[in-house]
């Protein structure tokens, strides 16, 4: 079975040359969220709805007289991206059943940051996700609200100085661990939950076909670098991208009706996160000691997440 | 500084200590501020994780006993409505700056309007008053929500500052004034016995004294219609008593609420009517227009809620027409008309949003109302 795993995962040939994300957008150089979303239009084809909730991907992928998008596409308010979703899959299917339109099977999408996953949305992801309705909400997490000037976000790890939770002689930033919201949706009990980063587009790719293909709900929740609002420069998204998943800070998993299985890219034994503070200039300001009680967080997660994937393994293993 | 730091250093100049927010351009600003002064001076900022939030929170917390607010733009101001109705129900003391961009919906965030006008009066279910105020400088960012708070502490209700995009973000001289220069008010607190005190029972003014939690005394709040004790209360005659007091205790005081700043009123014949940023264009245009020999005068609005009726009553028989600059398809006409009351035309010099309004818009209205025959 890892054989033909692998096969798949080394097959960049086969991968959309279609581009449903066009060029020419106004995100930020250097920016990991719009390459996250570029994959995932690759992945997931022509044959897609998209409800986008407002955030950074809203703004540089649609305003007048451009957009950026090459499927069907609607940009609706904070707080209901999965509201709208659930709306439009619920819609088209009752279209499909009295025939007024043809017979092949649409996949309908929310997305929207952090913010709109984890905060404003939450109560809509929640509903969407315990209703059922055969859809993919996919998280971009770039760790703050960055398109309205980096502020803190239940999804800005411990640490981070941010605007509204700024480092000073008093505080040491974000003083609450990041939200564990793939782990919020396993307990929705749906049938498929995994982490993905566009510094792994194969696996990325991958895991984005996979809830495709499965009827249901699914959520994949992405890390997305944002030099902008990570104060580094405009090269790195993808090797802290790397350094992010090389030091268990945000580890690949997947989640199969209940079933967890650590990704192949997992290292078997991971960095100190120091060298994936290092670039970053919100962690800028963190004392050794404050940097070991992080690692020792995120120590203690992965091993538990390693022993899910020991005792709750997949299916088809 | 700017008018959104503006606004959070004149909150912390009335006492403010707490602060539940949700960035939202353009209000983010506010929200930064108090995060960074905030702990410095022992308060407490939270950041919420919607608007629905942050307003309940800043009532739980006046209830708790401390002076609070939260600010927000378009979107976060329709999240609120609910919970400011809870706000006007139970009599909770709080301040809500609404930093006004362009709607409906998503609309123009980084851009000016002034939109919310009449969601600000109207937009909670149920019949209510509310008091608005609206600044039209960084310096009456600071000054108004002093004011605001001291409003809302008197009479027990949330005040709103309806600001603008280009108020909130534009950059001016603002004066502090020493500590003891500025005017403070607090809730009223009870004088009686816990036994004899009832939560609702109001004093002559038809205000009620205010026990925080923890204070000792019983109270129940509930956003039921309720009687004195604050106990739900689920009939006509309680909800006509309890609405009667609400709605009395900001009209019965209308006149020591309601500040207008006037100018060149006495001898105007074409009088100009505006309120926030529109108002400094039309203090140009009225200035244009007394240099072009024209008789403007200009009525700016510091409260917008409740309206001066009573002012523009009285002043409209002896003119040749009213003009109300603002930006909006017309919300604030409409209350300028029925305080007119057909005593002179009323006309609206307006945008939708996106730009404020050019002076030579308004001279022109003005001059063109000048010359009419009376």
């Amino acid at each position: 079975m890892n054989i033909v795993e692998n096969f798949d995962l080394f097959a960049p040939r086969l991968i959309n040359k279609q581009e449903l994300l066009s060029s020419g957008h106004r995100a930020c150089s250097g920016c990991a969220e719009v390459l996250a979303v570029r994959l995932m239009c690759k992945a997931l084809g022509e044959n897609t709805v998209i409800a986008s909730a407002t955030g950074c991907m809203e703004i540089v992928s649609s305003m007048f007289p451009t957009t950026a998008w090459q499927v069907p596409w609607i940009h609706v308010a904070f707080e209901n991206a999965a509201s709208v979703a659930s709306g439009i899959e619920a819609g088209l299917k009752a279209l499909r059943k009295k025939g007024r339109i043809d017979d092949r099977y649409i996949k309908v999408v929310g997305m929207g940051g952090d913010g709109a996953t984890m905060d404003i949305g939450f109560q809509a992801l929640s509903g969407a996700m315990e209703r059922g309705h055969d859809m993919i909400f996919v998280c971009f997490d770039n760790e703050a609200y960055m398109n309205t000037g980096i502020q803190r976000s239940s999804g800005t790890p411990m640490g981070a100085s941010t605007t509204t939770a700024p480092a000073g002689k008093v505080s040491m930033g974000q003083k609450t661990w990041k939200k564990n919201m793939p782990e919020i949706m396993v307990a929705h009990e749906i049938p498929y939950v995994a982490t993905v980063c566009p510094s792994y587009p194969l696996d990325f790719i991958r895991k984005i076909e996979k809830a495709k293909s499965i009827k249901g709900p699914s959520y994949i929740h992405c890390f997305s670098m944002c030099p902008t609002g990570w104060r580094s420069p405009s090269h790195t998204a993808v090797s802290i991208g790397r350094l992010a998943v090389e030091t268990g800070v945000f580890p690949l998993f997947e989640v199969e009706h209940g079933h967890y299985r650590l990704s192949p890219d997992m290292p078997k034994k991971l960095k100190p996160i120091k060298d994936y503070f290092k670039p970053q200039g919100r962690f800028r300001h963190l004392t050794p000691d404050e940097i070991e009680v992080i690692q020792e967080r995120v120590t203690v997660e992965f091993r538990k997440l390693a022993e899910k994937a020991k005792f709750l393994k997949t299916g088809n293993e | 500084m700017n008018g959104d730091e503006a606004c959070c250093e004149g909150a912390l100049a009335a006492g403010c200590r707490f602060f539940a927010g949700y960035p939202i351009t353009p209000a983010t600003e506010v929200a930064e501020s108090m995060s960074r002064r905030l702990p410095e001076i022992g308060g407490i900022y939270i950041q919420m994780e919607d608007e629905i939030a942050s307003m309940a929170a800043i009532l739980g917390a006046s209830w708790g006993g401390v002076k609070s607010m939260t600010s927000t733009s378009g979107p976060g101001f329709s999240l609120m409505m609910e919970n400011i109705g809870l706000g006007l129900c139970t009599e909770t003391p709080c301040v809500v700056c609404n930093v006004q961009r362009a709607g409906p919906s998503t609309g123009l965030p980084t851009l000016v309007a002034q939109g919310d006008m009449m969601q600000a009066r109207w937009g909670s279910h149920g019949h209510y008053e509310i008091i608005a105020l609206s600044p039209s400088s960084p310096q009456e960012m600071f000054d108004f929500t002093i004011r605001a708070f001291n409003l809302s502490e008197y009479y027990r209700l949330p005040v709103i500052i309806l600001a603008d995009e280009t108020i909130g973000h534009m950059n001016e001289r603002v004066i502090i004034p020493q500590e003891e220069d500025i005017e403070i008010v607090n809730r009223r607190k009870p004088t009686v016995s816990r036994e004899d005190y009832l939560p609702y029972e109001a004093d002559a003014d038809g205000i009620a004294p205010m026990a925080n939690c923890g204070d000792g005394y019983r109270i129940h709040v509930t956003g039921l219609t309720h009687d004195d004790r604050g106990y739900p209360a689920m009939d006509a005659k309680a909800q006509e008593k309890m609405i009667t007091r609400l709605v009395d205790k900001i009209r019965k005081n209308r006149d020591k609420i309601i500040r207008t700043q006037n100018l060149y009123l006495d001898d105007a014949e074409v009088v100009v009517v505006s309120y926030g940023i529109s108002a400094r264009s039309a203090m140009q245009a009225v200035r244009d227009a007394r240099g072009e020999g024209i008789k403007a005068g200009l009525i700016k609005l510091d409260t917008v809620w409740p309206f001066p009726e009573e002012l523009i009553r009285g002043v409209a028989p002896r003119l040749k027409a009213m003009i109300m600059a603002e930006i909006n398809g017309g919300q604030m006409v409409l209350e300028l008309e029925r305080a007119a009351c057909g005593a002179c035309p009323v006309s609206l010099v307006s945008n939708f949003g996106g730009a404020i309004l050019h002076p030579g818009l308004i001279l022109n209205a003005v001059a063109k109302a000048a010359k009419e025959k009376p």
